[in-house]
């Protein structure tokens, strides 16, 4: 049975592209058949992510408008066996999505894939309420920072009420929470919200906690998903959520920081 | 401890104070969307302006929300009356 996973956020900028393409990437990793859609009509980022961007042709709206085969569409990952990637239209907007021709190309997905990763543009209107609506699974992306958890509540909301299993008294969809952009040292002295608070708050299962890391952005910068770096702390972190994701129990990392004794001679008091 | 926490104890743990303004916006924000109708804000302040055509009661002490109980939404308007002199 194919699973149907939304990253999502409310927020912009917060990780949800990279959370997609890492979970995507990590989902196919460990054998499932997997497709990752871009949801974010006009401003695609997913396939500069994924390193896929000079091999687009056709887009998810090209073939929601019969003018491209799902077949001629897909992008598969030159690095990953199993990952597929359907990439937006970056020439249309967002009303060009139609809740009938998402519902197609998911179902279309659904016989050949075992997951299929939907990356939720930023905000709450059309891209980001469709890219929710057929979903299972949420992965709710948030950065330990006001108004980040705030959207995150709002997002919760919606998925609690403007989805399909929602509107048809189904089993809920299963949220969980991912925070990403984490520096434990800005946590220890008291700087930034740690993630018992923002578990807190929003009250959901943690799935992980992404550390702030450049490993990041250099991955970014050249197109690989920072899962595939096996010894950054970043990469092991997101190994970590897609194995808690695929149900095997495994201790949260990174929460602390390693001191040096520079950093026990003038960082924080905390441990 | 080290020798720098004397100055670091001066200065607001700023995270504290964000977890506290998000659990007071959050909390009213769940309400305002769990408890759906838009026209909710309006239908308190024509209310409170007909009990203040009687009684002079605070904005602050009108308090109004609406439940699930079973298959019934109940509107529980709570006002706390000043006291009479």
């Amino acid at each position: 049975m194919t699973r149907i996973i939304v990253v999502t956020s409310g927020k912009g900028g917060v990780g949800k592209t990279t959370t997609s393409a890492n979970f995507a990437a990590g989902l196919a990793n460990a054998g499932r058949r997997t497709a990752v859609i871009d949801f974010d009509v006009g401003l695609r980022s997913l396939d500069l992510i994924m390193g896929c961007e000079r091999r687009v042709v056709y887009d998810f709206i090209n073939v929601i408008n019969g003018e491209a085969t799902l077949k001629q569409a897909l992008i598969k990952d030159k690095r990953t066996p199993g990952l597929f990637i359907l990439p937006a239209s970056q020439t249309r907007d967002k009303d060009a999505l139609t809740t009938e021709g998402v519902e197609r190309v998911l179902d279309e997905l659904s016989q050949e894939f075992d997951y299929i990763v939907c990356d939720s543009p930023a905000g709450i209107e059309r891209g980001a309420y469709l890219a929710m609506y057929f979903a299972d699974e949420a992965i709710v992306v948030t950065n330990p920072e006001v108004s980040s958890v705030r959207d995150s509540d709002r997002v919760l909301g919606l998925l609690a009420s403007k989805t399909r299993r929602a509107e048809r008294g189904e089993p809920s969809v299963r949220e969980r929470l991912l925070v990403t952009r984490y520096a434990p040292s800005r946590v220890g002295r008291g700087e930034m919200l740690s993630v018992e608070d923002v578990q807190e708050i929003l009250a959901i299962e943690l799935l992980g906690v992404i550390p702030e890391s450049t490993t990041v952005l250099n991955a970014s910068n050249s197109g690989m998903p920072v899962i595939l770096e096996a010894r950054s702390n970043a990469g092991q972190a997101y190994q970590d959520a897609v194995a808690r994701f695929l149900g095997e129990e495994r201790e949260h990392r990174f929460l602390t920081e390693k001191k040096g004794l520079f950093g026990w001679l003038f960082g924080g008091s905390s441990a | 401890m080290n020798f720098l926490s004397y100055f670091r104890a001066q200065r607001k743990q700023t995270a504290s104070v964000a977890k506290e303004r998000l659990q007071i916006i959050i909390a009213r924000e769940r309400l305002q969307c769990a408890g759906g109708p838009d026209y909710l804000p309006m239908l308190q302040d024509e209310l409170l302006a007909v009990v203040r055509k009687y009684i002079a009661v605070d904005r602050n002490a009108v308090r109004m929300q609406l439940d699930q109980e079973g298959d019934c939404e109940v509107l529980e308007l709570n006002i706390t009356l000043p006291d009479s002199p």
